[in-house]
């Protein structure tokens, strides 16, 4: 009898607590380490700032984890406020209507301002509907960038980094003959060998627009181009001038520990790069096939976006909305970009960063942005849009193993990963 | 005062607690795996379409699920052997010596307290082809080892993970077993003239069968279920899919993937397997075992 009055008593201040608390929001998200604090800091800081919400910043492991954890979660009832999504998960966050509530539409019923010029459109392209409406708040941008040792480099000879493929050639058979053990590696083959590499080239990856035009896309990466530059890395991975290692970013410690004289890696790893270099690297844009396109495209984005879920009460929305609004302030995301290395989001915060001086401060950290901005983006250098990537892009990077391990060539491998790839896209569209 | 329960509730109320943790841990998941695998649903569970046997089809036609079920009966009997090679040598060995035995006995039984995760990223870190101790010490015997593109090489470094956790384990049951088998029976062979390895085949061997046969048992289990963690930590699965086991494939079909059809499809056909392979061994192997 006892205890069931301790309960009841506890039940009941439970009850009146929540009543007088602010109303919880809570944020699931993969940012571990370093950006895991920098999260927690930028949600703390927008809970002082008013007393109405409490945003809660919970990290659910890396963006796989998270994003399956959201959805278990949404079938148990259970699911988050706000959730981290990357940017190949995206076509599969659009096509569950009935699970999200497109940030648009979030903004204009709680009356955020909330203008999409005012976001870089490379960024926000990749999160947008047919009509332009963008679905879910850009966060966390990083693009593809190349990384030189310039020890190396001056060693050899070479006075600065290369911007086309046909360089990368020249530029890593001369390190190689001055005794660097190999050219360049690369992380990530399918994001930036494939897919930045088409909308670098402005070739298709998939049909429809890579996607954007509707879910009957089927891929196109098994074009001429692709194959050529495909086979021409198959080639050099047997002189040297390429050397793979691993799929995500397996291959960075061989350019921290001077094997490889270049990386490609996210634009995002450059605080990382100078945790883990004791030389003097810099950062370049991606290189491009002078006989294949004159001037090329934009490159494309990866890193994640915040997707706001159904099912909660209307206050809690209320505080989504304030916070997604506070996010995207200048000072917050400037901040954001110059602690990360992620891009930044709106055209104020880049001009802010500008105006501190940052650039000129940080030397390569501009590479990216101006990388991804200075062309239109056209329907293949847009993003992508196709369900059931994740798993794709495994099977891309068993594709390209086999060519790289000299099983297959690259026209094999590539077809086949577009069969078994299409296979996919065809069971996501039957599932939606 | 005497309590009187009558007698036929009361073994079912004592079996009710393990009842209840079976159906809800065992039989129920299974249920649902086996309803899950045909229908086609979405992520979000918002919309789910019967398609029979579609899931099954599109498994069966696919040749990478074939691939998959090689990869497995590699792998698994690798680590089975291995292990029990292994671990009955430590034991043989650890069981013969005199001093110091408690800290050796220790220093054997201890890798299993080391979680797979774990294990797997110890040994991906010793075999790192650009930094690894153990990669760099290869290349200098001239082995040019490179788990990221070798699917063999990659294939050996996710056995030894697997295994050498494992050998433990088998150790322990290895020691308990030739503490049992009598002195009387080995002194008396030595008397008789044999030698410690015919000693070993005829006499140790023979009696210490049904430990290794549960062993056996219990390895081929372990390396079929128990290692994804392994496999994750060291090569998810590549280069290619020269190390994806078939409960890999479970895991990036259905977590990675998100197509909980096809991945609970291949869950069916794991059980049903299972199935298969226990009475194998219970009906064939065990009979031939001496207890």
């Amino acid at each position: 009898m006892q205890s069931f009055k301790l309960a009841s008593v506890v039940i009941g201040m439970s009850i009146a607590s929540v009543s007088f608390a602010a109303t919880e929001v809570e944020w699931w998200h993969a940012m571990g380490g370093a950006n895991g604090e920098k999260v927690n800091e930028i949600a703390q800081a927008f809970n002082e700032s008013q007393g109405a919400y409490t945003v809660k910043p919970v990290y659910k492991g890396n963006y796989t984890e998270t994003m399956t954890s959201a959805i278990a979660a949404f079938r148990a009832k259970k699911q988050p406020a706000i959730v981290q999504v990357f940017e190949v998960g995206t076509a599969s966050m659009m096509a569950a209507k009935g699970a999200i509530y497109p940030v648009y539409e979030l903004m204009s019923d709680f009356g955020q301002p909330f203008k999409a010029s005012d976001y870089l459109s490379s960024v926000t392209g990749y999160y947008s509907d047919v009509d332009g409406n963008i679905l879910s708040m850009p966060f966390n941008s990083s693009t593809p960038v190349l990384f030189y040792n310039k020890e190396l480099f001056a060693k050899a000879g070479i006075s600065s980094a290369p911007t086309t493929w046909e360089q990368m050639e020249t530029v890593s058979e001369k390190l190689l003959k001055n005794g660097v053990s190999c050219g360049f590696t690369t992380s990530w083959q399918s994001w930036i060998q494939l897919e930045n590499f088409s909308a670098r080239h402005d070739v298709p990856f998939a049909t429809e627009e890579n996607g954007f035009g509707g879910m009957n896309t089927e891929f196109a990466f098994n074009g001429p181009t692709q194959v050529a530059h495909i086979q021409k890395m198959s080639e050099w991975q047997k002189s040297g001038v390429f050397s793979y290692a691993g799929r995500r970013s397996d291959s960075a410690p061989k350019f921290y520990s001077q094997e490889c004289a270049m990386y490609m890696g996210s634009s995002a790893g450059y605080a990382g790069m100078k945790r883990n270099t004791s030389f003097d690297f810099g950062v370049s844009q991606l290189p491009y096939w002078e006989s294949k396109i004159e001037k090329p495209n934009n490159t494309i984005i990866g890193g994640a976006s915040l997707w706001v879920l159904k099912g909660h009460s209307e206050e809690e929305y209320r505080g989504v909305a304030s916070f997604l609004s506070f996010l995207s302030r200048a000072d917050v995301q400037a901040d954001w970009h110059q602690f990360s290395g992620y891009l930044p989001i709106t055209h104020a915060a880049y001009g802010l960063t500008k105006g501190q001086g940052y650039y000129e401060k940080n030397l390569g950290t501009e590479t990216g942005v101006i990388q991804m901005t200075s062309t239109t983006p056209t329907a293949n250098s847009k993003g992508l849009r196709l369900g059931n990537f994740v798993q794709i892009r495994d099977i891309i990077n068993e594709s390209l193993e086999g060519v790289w391990s000299g099983q297959t060539t690259a026209q094999e491998a590539l077809d086949s990963a577009v069969k078994r790839g299409n296979a996919l896209l065809r069971k996501f569209e039957k599932a939606n | 005062m005497s309590v009187y329960f009558p007698h036929k509730k009361l073994p079912y109320l004592l079996l009710l607690p393990q009842l209840v943790i079976t159906f809800i841990f065992f039989l129920w998941p299974a249920e649902q795996a086996f309803e899950q695998a045909f229908y086609q649903e979405d992520p979000f569970g918002l919309s789910r379409t019967f398609i029979g046997l579609d899931n099954f089809i599109s498994l069966f036609s696919d040749p990478i699920y074939y691939e998959s079920m090689l990869v497995t009966l590699v792998f698994s009997f690798s680590v089975a052997f291995l292990g029990l090679s292994i671990a009955l040598w430590l034991a043989v060995m650890a069981d013969r010596v005199i001093h110091g035995k408690l800290a050796y006995q220790t220093m054997l039984i201890w890798p299993y307290a080391v979680a797979p995760v774990l294990a797997g990223v110890l040994w991906w870190i010793l075999f790192d082809p650009s930094m690894g101790p153990v990669a760099l010490w290869l290349k200098y015997l001239g082995v040019n080892w490179d788990h990221y593109l070798n699917g063999d090489q990659a294939m050996i470094l996710v056995v030894i993970s697997a295994t050498w956790k494992q050998i433990s384990y088998n150790f322990l049951f290895f020691l308990a077993g030739l503490q049992a088998v009598p002195r009387s029976l080995i002194e008396a062979a030595s008397i008789d003239g044999a030698t410690p390895f015919k000693r070993f085949w005829t006499i140790v061997f023979p009696l210490l069968s049904p430990t290794t046969f549960f062993l056996l048992v219990v390895n081929l289990v372990y390396a079929f279920f128990d290692t994804f963690g392994v496999i994750d930590a060291t090569t998810q699965g590549g280069p290619g899919v020269s190390t994806a086991t078939m409960v890999y494939k479970v895991f990036s079909d259905g977590f990675i993937g998100l197509d909980l059809g096809g991945s609970a499809a291949q869950s069916v056909v794991l059980m049903f397997l299972v199935g298969i392979m226990t009475v194998i061994q219970f009906r064939y192997i065990e009979r031939k075992v001496e207890y």
